[in-house]
Parts: structure tokens; C-alpha cells; sequence
């Protein structure tokens, strides 16, 4: 892999940029693979390089229907924090915001991970028990979290409308520091190019059709639109689609799949320089380094695999972005866009083993699983590689559905992001 | 009648120009006639700081190009300067920011859709510190070093320092950016209105108007839409042919008086059909008072309409796009369908001396009506080998010439403007032609925009060298967006639709599609996205960096990511894509097409739903009562409750110690109106019931109430209440405040999919009953002489209908204080005087009035859980020590409760704590530890779920979730905070009254 750096953009702005190569190999794919990970999205992808650069096992395939990093890792706001309620929550959000840190020089790619601050808003009493619980737990836990009085939340976020004739009015934030944002796409394409340096075969426009197992039940491979592909252990990492994919293998998926919207706004000069979340009235936002202001939405209500919702859910979200940043009711919506979030019944994910040998599984983000693309790629490398779960992938066992050992943030906080 | 008010027009600008003395320039470049301006209202308006003329029914655009200005704004990226490219929504340039009073300042607004109006004040964006003289064009000087994606190869600095974060992105966003956001609110109102019809068109051009005309014509419900000021649509310039034996335009304005005298058909203009979401439901916005110099009050600005169209027709027409070629961005180049319209509908000519490149017909037309105009038409440049035809014949005619095959290799800037380009003809010869314009056309690609909202296919077309939409069901797509070429096939498919006959056509000059050409695209600054700098190279490199998919494309080189969303440019986004990876356009495909069309306000979406309508207060049927007695009020969910009643100069806390001393020792008054209530009836009731809840309720006797618990499949507690039973099949249920809806839709729930055979039915009564709730030891007291029955034998958990000052009441003997306790349930309207009558008598015994404060510390002294502050979705029924229905066959989340971990003994359980020093309060949310002091990484071994002060123990009390709890009474753990462990001991949560004996009182 030839490393990024100024002087290599130098020299090749000298020749007219002519002479990048690519950045990954657009594989076809072998007959057979060590370790065969379906869905090319950013958890597949991280998956990959950490099987590669640090579990040796580098005869990978990553398979992927369309174009990688082009579901839900192409469509998320972006929000990454750590300051999650339980301990197996907040490990596993922290070593992934630890790897995030030192993202862009551990790939050579500049992933623009920004820790510009995430702050959640207080409305009610109750919001504001809630969030002090976090901010106990996280203390404890050695997170960093901070309570902010509404006048602190407005210098923080100047534009932040802290009027206590408010409807609901800020009564005080959550603000973890570390927290921010990141550059989607090029997380998914550094992961990709690092991955695919190391061996990786990324093969894209490749869905998988069916995943095939032997007579003593485990796991042979898969079966794609391009032909039989072989590997004894096969890691599904399909978000949204996750349930089909998992029920090609005989194995019920505890998940629901649902659209979650996003939009931008035109760009505008930095206005907003944090990231902004209120649970209560259901609005996230953050500025984009283009200047587009970017906010997420509501799920709807009802299941879908189209990647599109209602009108509605845009416009729910705009009235709470609107309330609480009254000076942007002018700026336009550019675009807008829906994903297929795989939603658990705790809301937490589900990482590891599954009742079918050499078959794993990693998925159950729904709305919130940017933030672990480290993270999770790392453990759930190890755990494809050791055949038995990372430590901090083992409280997410497929199997706590059934020993009721669950880790519910969204009942506790119902922070969705 | 024109020549008049023409002439009119001019002396009154005449005076005006002598009046500004040279400040004012007269707009030179307008016709002498024509054009559907008014010439005889005039209307002044500034740009940048210059004050200039233009008419009523310009835009901004066409008024600057009146006063011969083409260079309007600077490019995202490279800061270059940039003209007027079109006529219309795809504009990619001319963007400005619109300065009106105090909060109506809105950035990024194309200028060719900004309608004129008089004193309008615009000014350009992203440039500093003038249009003319930007340094951001330096960073054309580095632009070797900024291709495509340059960011994510650099910037990073040493490991560890930080340095994106800290030096180089606060770089890149003060770049970046156009125009900047307003900075104060929004003064202005948003109307939201929803609808329904059987046909909703989308454009009113001749596609549009015939089918709206024979849909309107048989009756159907028609609502027509179109994004402009004056519907017509290509109409509007069609100065040849006769439609129906008349004029093209008379016929449109025939067209529209008779539609507009159908009821049953709506034309909506200046209302862009923004979205086509699922099942037929489309967005539209409608601009209302923009347009106006100073508009009315009564006016919302902007109207959001939500239309459920049995059928939606698609006539949105085609957008002409531009040719690759070197320094093809410069101000003066524009698309030669602009110009034309730009001369046919306001009068303007766009150059005194143009030339003309074209891969396509129809700019041939645009050469012979600037000729007709007395523009200086030097040469049609087609880059075509051959021109044949009767256009490419008539412009011969004229006197043009015409260079087939040939090139444009060039342009040449003076003074930030085009003053010649570079032509090379066929056989290799090049020539540079002074002029002020360049017109250019490589073809045009279908808006398809909406059908690929509602997910219709994208069919590759060689003809147009586009994707056309296909069909599907309920959506149509007619006109040039669907591939019609002339006006007569126009017409033909909007009448097909409903089967009518089209009117006749004649004297249409023909245009035939082309397919467009990339040639051009060859060398190094050739723009594709004109608004965000992306450069044919960068398409080329991304594709040899790897970036296959045209969604890599989009998102490496961010070409069609601009507030155009690539309308003019991305069709050559996907054909050099295609190019460079050796496919052809029809593998390659086109990024997702994303709602909105155009950009709509955050306004417009957010409709009337600011301040107080945000999210409407609700109010008990008791809230003025509370008002009058100067509660201070909290918001649980959307409701306003009284938290507590301060006396003058009281805090919170001595209220609510007061309120607290005063309920226990004779009585208290509190409105419980807010808790959720569903009535259950039928035969199946009780079933129904037994089967939602923990509790055992089938053997529950009719008068007889219990505290019962719901729970989630998953076992874990979701809801609380009463269940109270009226009579065999007769239920009244209680809830939470905030689980009112969700304990409704659970149980509808069950009913519809579960146990359809059941015959049960919910209705929820939340509003009906207005509830008091008269705690104490003097409560009986109080309401026994205001009953018209005798209750003072009525046993804790009972329920009795009966008659209370009148008023129709369900009287519950229940309590969530420990005391003597009654809920009084009355229709709402029979509340306020309730009130008053108990009001009267609670004051003559020395009671008091408490709020939901003092209702929480007393339920927690007696340990009672408040659902969402115990539980948090995680606690189960033997976790707070209640029962868990274990005698019970089967209820929703039993089967959970028999899982391993729901069984294990550490599981966190609900004990009181009480810190070692009574006067320190714990927080709520903090966590317990068994040291002091304990290092990061501590598993906690639970959390404080409430605390109070209580004025009964006269200390502080806390309850709390502690793993093993019932297995550690008495023993001494840390309550961990910032500043060290606060010791505490486990206590049981019960602090008061254990055995129940004020209860049962
Ligand atoms: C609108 C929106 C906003 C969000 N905001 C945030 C946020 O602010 N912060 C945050 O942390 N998270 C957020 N999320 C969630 C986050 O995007 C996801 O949790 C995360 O990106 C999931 O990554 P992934 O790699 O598992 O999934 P994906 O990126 O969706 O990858 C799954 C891949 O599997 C592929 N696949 C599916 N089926 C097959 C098949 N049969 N064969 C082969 N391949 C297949 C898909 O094509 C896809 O590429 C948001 C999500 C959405 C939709």
C-alpha cells in the first residue's frame, strides 16, 4: 500500500495526478476462503482488517450486494460517544472511541474524526434524572461526562435556544467532550484500502443467496450471485438485512428492520460547533466540515426493507430543530434519506457465536452503531478468529434473549444515537 | 397598448437613472419589445451594494441580465468566478443570499428563481472581500494540490497531536460553507394543509395542461402544480406553432381559463412537488408571499401541502445540460435554452455578440430568435459532424454559419467576464471569436427526479442519452420526461391518460433528442459540477483510484452533492464514469435520486408547530384551579402538573415539607386527573385482563379494585394501576401518566393479533374522568357529607358509583400516600365545582392542596414504586418485591420470567438506603459501590432510583436498585460522587408505616 501523505500528493499533483492506483482491488472472487464476511459495510470492513492486520488470518473475503459502505454506513449522521448507561455497553463504546482516535494514522487515511463535543439535552425533570444516572455510571466507569447548567449548554452551543418560556425548555446537558463526529465514507474506504492491502478480497455487487452447511450442520460457505464461494467460518454483518441473511441459515434473528431518516441542509458558514441530541423532542444535529447542517430523524413506526419513510418523520424533526434553533428556520432541506436499522429487543446489539458451527454474526446496531465500527470490527475479528467471544463481545451474546440477561440502554435512557 | 406603457416605462427610467446620477444603470441589454415582463412597472432593486432597474415579472436573474451582468457569484472550492448558467432550478451558480429585515435574511437562493420585487437587495456569496476581488481564488493558485478527496490523504499531522481536529478542519469549515445562516429567529409563519384528489399533475407545461385538461374535463378531482410563477412551461416560449388553430401561448391562456373555471381542478403555481413518498403521498411547496415587496400579515410565507393522489401524473418536463470543454464555467457561458428563454420571456438579451456550441437541435432555435432580436449570432459551432434539418436549414437561411464537427478548445476572461472563445473546426484549424456570450447545448436529460422517488425504474435511452423512467403503478410520466420530443406528443400523451383527443398541432418546428457528447472532456479544467468544483479529471482519477460505483463517484469527487443536486451536470458524471471504467452509461446506472426536487425551507416542514403549538400543552380539567392557587407546574410528557404550592417566599422544599405534614397529619387534596384510564368491557373482559397482568383478576369482585402490573414480553415491568370492577363484564383501568398511550396500544395489541377471539373492547376515557385524589387521616371526614350514599363503611381497595355534590362519581377507596385515602373519578366538566365544595372543607379541617413533589416523597417513605424512576425496563416483579403471579398458568412475559438470569439472586432489587449522616441527601442516578473511593472501572453494584427529604422520619431517605439488595439489609456501602463515597446503610424500602395501619385507618 502506497501511504498518503503531502509529499505523495505533491508528487503526484507534478504528474497531473495521473498515477494513484486504487485505493482497494475490486477482487473476483476464489474458489475458497479462510473467513468469509458478508455485507462490505463498515462493521464487515473493520471486521476484516482487524482479522487481518491482527488475527493473521488474511485469506478473507468481504461479500457485498452492492458497493461497499453503501448502507447504512454511507447514511448516518455520524454521532460518536461513549457515554453510554451499562458497564458491557460503555466497554465496548470506549474501546471503540479509543480506537477511534487513533483511526486515521493506524489506516493512513484521514477518517476526520472530529471530538468536537455531543451534547444531549435535559427538558423535564425526568430527562434530567436520567441523564445525571449516565453521567454516575460513566464517572464510575471512568468516562468522561459532564453536567452543564442551560447557561454553560448555551456558550457551549451559542445558537442553542435556552428561553425557559420554551415549551419544553433546556434545563440542563449531558456534554461528553471526546464525543463527535466522523467522515463516514471514508471510514468505510480506509478500512477497505488497509484491508485490501493486507490481502483482504473486497467483492463487491455480490449478494449472498444463501449460506450453505454440511451434514454435520456447520457452516461450508456461501452461495452469491457469482457462484458457490467456500469458507468454514462465515461472519454476517448485513445491519438491516441481517434477519434474511441469518434466516438463509435456518437461524430466527431476535430483530426488526426499520427506516431510519436523515437529512442535510444547504451549506452555510459554521454555525453550529458541537453536536446537539434531545431525546425528549427527537432531534440530533451537527454541521458538516461542508457546512450542511446535519440531523437525524425518528424511525417510523412500521417495518421496511425500502430504504425510504414518510414525509412526516422529516418534518417531526424539523419542528424540534426549529424550536430549539430558531435562527435556522430559513436554511432549506438539501436532501433527505432513509436506512434499514436492525433493531433488537433491548437495543443492543448482538455480537458472537451463533447455534450454527462457524457461523457468525455480528449486528443489532440499529440506530446507533456508527460509533462501534471500531469497536466492533476488533471484537468481532477476534471472536471469528478464536472461535469464542472477545471479552467485551461477550455479554452480547445471540444467547441472552434466552437467559434474559439483557443490556437495555433504550429503556433506561432511550437515547437512540 | 404595450408601445404605450413601453414608452411610459422608459421616460420613468429615464428619470430615474437622472436622479441616481450614474448610479443607477439602465438595463441596457432588454429588448425593445416582448417577453411577458410588465415594461411599464418598474422596479428598483441592489445588488452587491449597486442599485439597478429591472420590471415586474423579471427574477433576479433576468434583471441582472438586463443590466448586462452575467458574473453573479464564486464556486465552493476554487473560488471561481461564475455566471448565470439557467433559466431555472437547476441553476448551479447563482446563488445569493436575499437581505430582507431583521430575520428574513435567507442565504443560497438561486437568483433565477427569485422573483423581483420592488427595493429587493441581494448580495453575493463566499467571496471576500468583494465579488470582483475574492483571495478565496487563491486557492485556485494550490488547486493542484486540492483534487478530489485531497483531505482524505492528508491534514493529520504527527500522531497524537490532533492536528485535524485542532488546526486543519477549522480550516476547511470557515471555507467552506456558501452564504451564511441567519442570526436572529424567523418572524415569518408556515401553514401546513393536507389533501387528497384523484389526479395530482406535476407541471404545467403542454404535457401537464392536456391531461389536466381532460382529466378536469371528465370530472376527476385534478390538482395541477408547477414550481414557477407562470404556469406554460415550454409554452411560454413557443412563439411558432399553432395549437388548436391558435397561437401556442393563446392557447395556454385559454388552456388556463378554463381550468381555473372548473371546480373541480386546482392550479397551483409557484408550488414545486418537492418528494413522491410511499403510497402516492407527495410533498408540495407552495411559496406565497416571496414574490411580494411587502407582504400582508394574514399570509404565511410558505405553505407545505401533503397530497394522497389516487394517480399521479409526472409532466415535469427536461433539463438541458451543458458541454465539457476547457474553462467551460467561465461567466457567459450559458446553456442556450437559457437564453431563449431568457429573451422570449423577459425580454432580455444575454449578449450583444454570442457564439453558439451545440450536440443538439434545439439550440439552433435559440439562434434564430436572437438574430430575429438583433443579437450578433457569429457562429453555430455544432459538434456534430453534420446538421441537417429544417432548423439547422432556417438558421443558413439567416445568414448564421454553421461549423460542423468542430470543437470548443477554449475561453478568455477580461474584467471577470467572457470576451472570446477558442473554436477548432473539423479539420483542425482553431479561431478565436470575440464575444460576450457563449450558448451551449449538449442535449437534455428528463427530469425523472419524482418517479425515482417513487421508485420507478431507470431505463437507459440512446436516443436521449439519459434514463427515462418507467412506469409504475399509480405514477405516469408524460412529456419530455418520459421522452416525448415534440409539443404535439406533448399534448398527445397528457390527453392519452384519460383517453381524450389532443388538439392539433402545426408549424412546430421539430427538435429532435441527442444523445449529448463527452467530447471536450479530454484536458484538465473542464467542470462537470459547477457549484462544487468537481472537474472531469477528478472523475477520471477517482476512477482509477477505485471508486467504480457512481455512488463512489458521487461521494469521493462530491460531484451532484451541491444545492443543484447535479442537474445540469450529473448525466456527464455518469457518462465519464462510465468512460473511464470502459462500461457503458446503462451499467453504470445514476446515483439515487433524493427528495426534495429543490430545497425546501425547515419552515415550510415544520409548519405552524413553533412555540406554544409546538407540541399543545395539555391541562387537567383542574388547571386553573392549580393556577389560581399559584402551583409552580412541571412537564411529564406533554402535561402541566402541579409539582407543589408555595406560600409566599417558600422554596420547594418547604412546600413540599409542609404539603407532606399537613396531608399526613389531617389531609391532603391532589389532582390525579393526568393518570391513563381505559374502560374494559365484555364478556371476556376479565380473561383479557388476567392474561395483560401479573395479578391474579378474574377472581376480583365487582366493587373491588387491585394494584396490578404489567409487564413486557420480556418480562419486565412496563405498567402499573388499578384495576378496578365495576360489574362482571365491566372494568375501569388505571395507568401511568406517560404509559396512558403505550398501555392502550399494547393491549389493542393483543386483542387484534393475539386473541382476536376474545370479546373485549378498550376505550380510553383519560379525558373523561377528571380524578381527586383526598389523602389523610381526615379524608372520610371530608367526603362523607358530600356523598349521597354512606361510604364510611367502604374498605380499602373498593369501588363504589355513586353521587358526590352532585356530581355523577366513581369513588376508589385507594392510596398512594399510606394514608386514608380516596380517589374521587368525576365527568370533567363536574370537576371544578367538585374542587370548590372539597376545597371548602379541606380548609375548615386545616388540610392542604400537594402537589406531584410531595406525592413522591410520600409514595417513596412508604416505598412505592414510580414506574420509569424503580424501573427502567430492566426490573422485573420479584425484583421490587411484588408479586410475580407464580400461582398463574400464563400472562403476557411469564414465560420471561422463568429464564436463568431472571432468576439468579444478584440481580439488582429495590431497598431503601439511609446515608449515615441524616442531613445529606443522595442524587438520584448515583451509583453504589462498597468502597469510598473506588477506582475507574468499579462495577457499580447498583443505583439510587429516588431521594427526598422526609418530613415524616425528619432525615433524608433514598431508594435504590442494589444487586443481592434483600441479602444486604444493614450492611454499609458508598453512594460514589465527585467528591469521595457517601456512606450509607440498606435499609428495607419501606420507611414508614409497614404494617399498613394508617391505610387501613
Ligand atoms: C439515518 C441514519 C442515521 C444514523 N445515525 C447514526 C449516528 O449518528 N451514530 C451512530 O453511531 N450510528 C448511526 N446510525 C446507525 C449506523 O449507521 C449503523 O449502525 C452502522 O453504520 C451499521 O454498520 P454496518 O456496517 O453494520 O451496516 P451497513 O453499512 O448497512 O452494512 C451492511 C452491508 O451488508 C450488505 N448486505 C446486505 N445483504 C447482503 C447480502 N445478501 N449479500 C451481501 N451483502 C449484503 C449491505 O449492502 C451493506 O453494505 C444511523 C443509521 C441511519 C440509517
Amino acid at each position: 500500500m502506497r501511504r498518503f501523505s503531502l509529499a505523495t500528493l505533491l508528487r503526484e499533483a507534478l504528474r497531473g495526478h495521473t498515477g494513484w492506483a486504487p485505493q482497494w482491488r475490486d477482487a473476483t472472487p476464489k474458489p475458497a476462503y479462510d473467513a468469509i464476511i458478508v455485507g462490505a459495510g463498515g462493521h464487515g470492513l473493520a471486521t476484516a482488517y482487524y482479522l487481518a492486520a491482527e488475527c493473521g488470518v488474511r485469506n478473507v473475503a468481504v461479500v457485498e450486494k452492492g458497493w461497499l459502505g453503501g448502507g447504512n454506513t454511507a447514511r448516518n449522521t455520524t454521532i460518536i460517544r461513549s457515554n453510554y448507561l451499562w458497564e458491557e455497553s460503555e466497554a465496548i463504546y470506549e474501546h471503540s472511541l479509543k480506537l477511534w482516535e487513533d483511526l486515521s494514522h493506524a489506516l493512513n487515511y484521514n477518517t476526520m474524526y472530529s471530538p468536537r463535543g455531543v451534547m444531549m439535552l435535559a427538558h423535564t425533570v425526568h430527562d434530567e434524572q436520567v441523564l445525571k444516572r449516565h453521567i454516575h455510571a460513566n464517572r464510575l466507569a471512568g468516562i468522561d461526562n459532564e453536567w452543564l447548567s442551560p447557561r454553560e449548554a448555551q456558550e457551549f452551543c451559542p445558537i442553542l435556544n435556552t428561553d425557559p418560556a420554551l415549551r419544553y425548555p433546556v434545563l440542563g446537558a449531558a456534554l461528553q467532550r471526546r464525543g463527535g463526529v466522523a467522515r463516514h465514507d471514508a471510514v468505510a474506504w480506509g478500512y477497505a484500502r488497509a484491508a485490501s492491502a493486507l490481502g483482504v478480497d473486497i467483492i463487491q455487487n455480490c449478494a449472498v443467496t444463501g449460506i450453505r452447511r454440511g451434514a454435520d450442520g456447520a457452516v461450508q460457505g456461501v452461495e452469491t450471485e457469482r457462484g458457490f464461494i467456500a469458507a468454514p467460518q462465515v461472519g454476517v454483518v448485513a445491519a438491516g438485512h441481517t434477519s434474511v441473511l441469518m434466516a438463509m441459515a435456518g437461524v430466527r434473528m431476535p430483530l426488526e428492520s426499520f427506516p431510519l431518516q436523515a437529512l442535510v441542509s444547504e451549506p452555510v458558514k459554521p454555525v453550529m460547533p458541537c453536536v446537539v441530541m434531545s431525546n425528549t423532542i427527537h432531534a440530533y444535529i451537527s454541521q458538516s466540515d461542508k457546512g450542511e447542517l446535519v440531523i437525524g430523524a425518528g424511525t417510523d413506526v412500521y417495518t421496511s426493507y425500502s430504504q425510504r419513510g414518510g414525509l412526516h418523520i422529516a418534518s417531526d424533526t424539523l419542528e424540534a430543530i426549529c424550536e430549539l434553533f430558531p435562527t435556522v428556520r430559513r436554511l432549506r432541506m438539501l436532501r433527505s434519506w432513509g436506512g434499514i436499522v436492525d433493531v433488537t429487543p433491548d437495543r443492543s446489539p448482538i455480537i458472537g457465536t451463533t447455534p450454527v458451527p462457524g457461523l457468525f454474526v455480528n449486528c443489532g446496531w440499529g440506530t446507533g452503531g456508527f460509533k462501534a465500527t471500531p469497536g466492533s470490527g476488533h471484537v468481532f475479528a477476534h471472536t471469528i478468529a478464536k472461535g469464542t467471544p472477545h471479552p467485551i463481545a461477550a455479554p452480547f451474546a445471540l444467547d441472552r434473549f434466552r437467559t434474559g440477561r439483557l443490556i437495555d440502554e433504550a429503556a433506561a435512557a432511550a437515547v437512540a444515537h | 397598448m404595450i408601445g404605450a406603457s413601453r414608452q411610459e416605462g422608459m421616460m420613468q427610467r429615464l428619470l430615474v437613472g437622472r436622479m441616481f446620477q450614474g448610479r443607477l444603470v439602465p438595463d441596457s441589454m432588454r429588448t425593445e419589445a416582448g417577453g411577458r415582463i410588465d415594461r411599464a412597472r418598474d422596479l428598483r432593486f441592489r445588488f452587491d451594494g449597486v442599485d439597478y432597474l429591472g420590471c415586474e415579472g423579471d427574477t433576479l436573474a433576468s434583471a441582472l441580465l438586463a443590466n448586462g451582468i452575467h458574473l453573479v457569484g464564486r464556486s465552493f472550492k476554487y473560488h471561481r468566478p461564475r455566471g448565470i448558467l439557467s433559466a431555472g432550478a437547476e441553476e448551479p451558480n447563482a446563488l445569493v443570499t436575499l437581505r430582507r429585515d431583521g430575520g428574513r435574511t435567507t442565504p443560497n437562493l438561486r437568483a433565477t428563481q427569485i422573483e423581483l420585487y420592488e427595493g429587493l437587495e441581494a448580495t453575493s456569496q463566499n467571496r471576500w472581500p468583494s465579488l470582483s476581488t475574492d483571495f478565496g481564488a487563491l486557492a485556485s493558485l494550490a488547486a493542484p494540490l486540492l483534487p478530489a478527496g485531497f483531505f482524505y490523504k492528508t491534514m493529520l499531522g504527527p500522531r497524537g497531536w490532533k492536528l485535524w481536529h485542532r488546526l486543519f478542519e477549522p480550516l476547511l469549515r470557515r471555507g467552506a460553507g456558501l452564504g451564511h445562516a441567519p442570526t436572529q429567529p424567523d418572524p415569518d409563519r408556515y401553514a401546513r394543509y393536507h389533501d387528497h384528489c384523484d389526479v395530482l399533475i406535476v407541471g404545467a407545461g403542454p404535457a401537464g395542461l392536456a391531461a389536466a385538461l381532460a382529466a378536469g374535463r371528465e370530472g376527476q378531482r385534478v390538482i395541477l402544480c408547477d414550481e414557477q410563477a407562470e404556469p406554460g412551461g415550454t409554452l411560454l416560449t413557443e412563439i411558432r406553432a399553432l395549437v388548436d388553430g391558435i397561437p401556442a401561448r393563446e392557447f395556454l391562456a385559454r388552456s388556463l381559463a378554463e381550468l381555473s373555471a372548473m371546480p373541480n381542478v386546482r392550479v397551483m403555481p409557484r408550488t414545486t412537488a418537492f418528494g413522491l413518498y410511499p403510497h402516492n403521498h407527495a410533498g408540495l411547496a407552495e411559496r406565497v408571499t416571496d414574490h411580494l415587496a411587502a407582504p400582508g400579515q394574514d399570509l404565511p410565507r410558505e405553505r407545505l401541502w401533503q397530497i394522497r393522489a389516487a394517480r399521479v401524473v409526472l409532466a415535469t418536463g427536461a433539463i438541458e445540460r451543458p458541454l465539457l470543454f476547457p474553462n467551460n464555467d467561465r461567466p457567459g457561458v450559458m446553456l442556450a435554452g437559457a437564453a431563449r428563454d431568457y429573451l422570449l420571456r423577459y425580454g432580455v438579451k444575454v449578449g450583444n455578440h454570442v457564439v453558439i456550441a451545440t450536440a443538439c437541435d434545439s439550440a439552433y432555435l435559440t439562434a434564430l430568435d436572437l438574430a430575429a432580436a438583433g443579437v450578433e449570432v457569429k457562429v453555430v459551432l455544432d459538434l456534430r459532424s453534420s446538421a441537417e434539418g429544417p432548423l439547422p436549414e432556417a438558421v443558413r437561411k439567416a445568414g448564421i454559419p454553421i461549423l460542423t464537427g468542430g470543437r470548443v478548445l477554449g475561453t478568455h476572461l477580461r474584467r471577470l467576464r467572457l470576451d472570446s472563445v477558442l473554436l477548432g473546426r473539423a479539420d483542425g484549424r482553431t479561431r478565436w471569436f470575440d464575444c460576450d456570450a457563449l450558448l451551449v447545448s449538449n442535449g437534455h436529460t428528463p427530469t425523472a427526479h419524482l418517479a425515482a422517488h417513487a421508485r420507478a425504474p431507470m431505463h437507459w435511452n440512446d436516443t436521449w442519452g439519459a434514463f427515462l423512467p418507467g412506469s409504475i403503478e399509480g405514477v405516469a410520466s408524460i412529456g419530455a420526461c418520459a421522452g416525448a420530443t415534440t409539443l404535439a406528443e406533448a399534448l398527445a400523451q397528457g390527453a392519452a391518460l384519460f383517453a381524450a383527443v389532443p388538439p392539433p398541432v402545426e408549424a412546430e418546428l421539430p427538435i429532435a433528442p441527442a444523445p449529448g457528447t463527452l467530447q471536450g472532456a479530454e484536458t484538465g479544467c473542464v467542470f462537470v459540477d459547477l457549484q462544487n468544483d468537481v472537474t472531469a479529471q477528478d472523475i477520471r482519477m477517482a476512477v482509477g483510484e477505485g471508486f467504480r460505483s457512481v455512488e463512489h463517484v458521487k461521494r469521493y469527487t462530491a460531484g451532484g452533492l451541491g444545492t443543484d443536486q447535479g442537474k445540469t451536470g450529473n448525466m456527464a458524471l455518469f457518462a465519464l464514469t462510465a468512460a473511464a471504467s470502459g462500461l457503458a452509461p446503462a451499467q453504470v446506472g445514476t446515483t439515487t435520486f433524493r427528495p426534495p426536487y429543490t430545497p425546501v425551507t425547515f419552515g415550510t416542514l415544520a409548519g405552524p408547530a413553533r412555540g406554544d403549538l409546538f407540541d399543545p400543552v395539555r391541562t387537567t380539567p383542574l388547571h386553573d384551579k392549580a393556577v389560581a392557587e399559584a402551583a409552580v407546574f412541571e412537564d411529564v410528557g406533554p402535561w402541566k402538573r402541579a409539582r407543589y404550592f408555595p406560600r409566599k417566599g417558600e422554596t420547594m422544599h418547604e412546600a413540599v415539607a409542609r404539603e407532606v405534614a399537613a396531608t399526613r397529619a389531617t389531609a391532603g387534596m391532589f389532582d390525579a386527573s393526568t393518570l391513563g384510564k381505559i374502560e374494559v368491557m365484555g364478556p371476556d373482559a376479565a380473561e383479557f385482563l388476567n392474561r395483560l397482568y401479573v395479578n391474579a383478576l378474574t377472581g376480583l369482585k365487582p366493587g373491588s379494585c387491585r394494584y396490578a402490573v404489567m409487564l413486557s414480553e420480556a418480562g419486565f415491568v412496563m405498567d402499573d394501576g388499578i384495576v378496578a370492577r365495576l360489574a362482571e363484564n365491566h372494568f375501569h383501568v388505571t395507568t401511568t401518566t406517560g404509559g396512558a398511550a403505550r398501555v392502550l396500544h399494547h393491549m389493542e395489541d393483543y386483542r387484534q393479533t393475539e386473541w382476536p377471539d376474545l370479546r373485549v373492547w378498550l376505550t380510553s376515557t383519560t379525558e373523561h374522568w377528571a380524578v381527586i385524589a383526598l389523602q389523610g387521616p381526615k379524608a372520610r371526614e371530608i367526603l362523607i357529607p358530600l356523598c349521597e350514599a354512606d361510604i364510611s363503611a367502604l374498605p380499602h381497595m373498593a369501588v363504589r358509583d355513586l353521587t358526590i355534590a352532585g356530581a355523577p362519581a366513581r369513588l376508589m377507596r385507594v392510596s398512594f400516600t399510606g394514608e386514608l385515602g380516596f380517589e374521587v373519578n368525576v365527568p370533567a366538566r363536574h370537576a371544578p365545582p367538585l374542587w370548590d365544595a372539597l376545597r371548602a372543607r379541606l380548609a375548615a379541617i386545616g388540610g392542604t392542596l400537594y402537589g406531584t413533589e410531595a406525592m413522591h416523597v410520600m409514595r417513596a417513605e412508604k416505598g412505592y414504586i414510580i414506574i420509569g424512576q424503580e424501573t427502567d425496563g430492566t426490573v422485573t416483579p420479584g425484583d421490587l418485591g411484588l408479586p410475580e403471579g407464580r400461582a398463574k398458568p400464563d400472562f403476557v412475559g411469564k414465560r420471561s420470567l422463568t429464564r436463568p438470569d431472571m432468576l439468579l439472586p444478584d440481580r439488582r432489587q429495590l431497598v431503601g438506603l439511609l446515608t449515615e449522616n441524616p442531613a445529606v441527601m443522595l442524587e438520584e442516578g448515583a451509583q453504589l459501590v462498597t468502597e469510598a473511593s473506588p477506582p475507574p472501572g468499579t462495577p457499580a453494584l447498583g443505583h439510587v432510583t429516588s431521594a427526598y427529604h422526609s418530613p415524616a422520619l425528619g432525615r433524608s431517605i433514598a431508594l435504590a436498585l442494589l444487586a443481592g439488595g434483600r441479602t444486604r439489609l444493614g450492611q454499609r456501602l458508598f453512594v460514589a460522587g465527585p467528591r469521595g463515597g457517601i456512606a450509607v446503610t440498606v435499609a428495607p424500602p419501606v420507611f414508614l408505616d409497614p404494617e399498613g395501619a394508617r391505610l387501613h385507618g
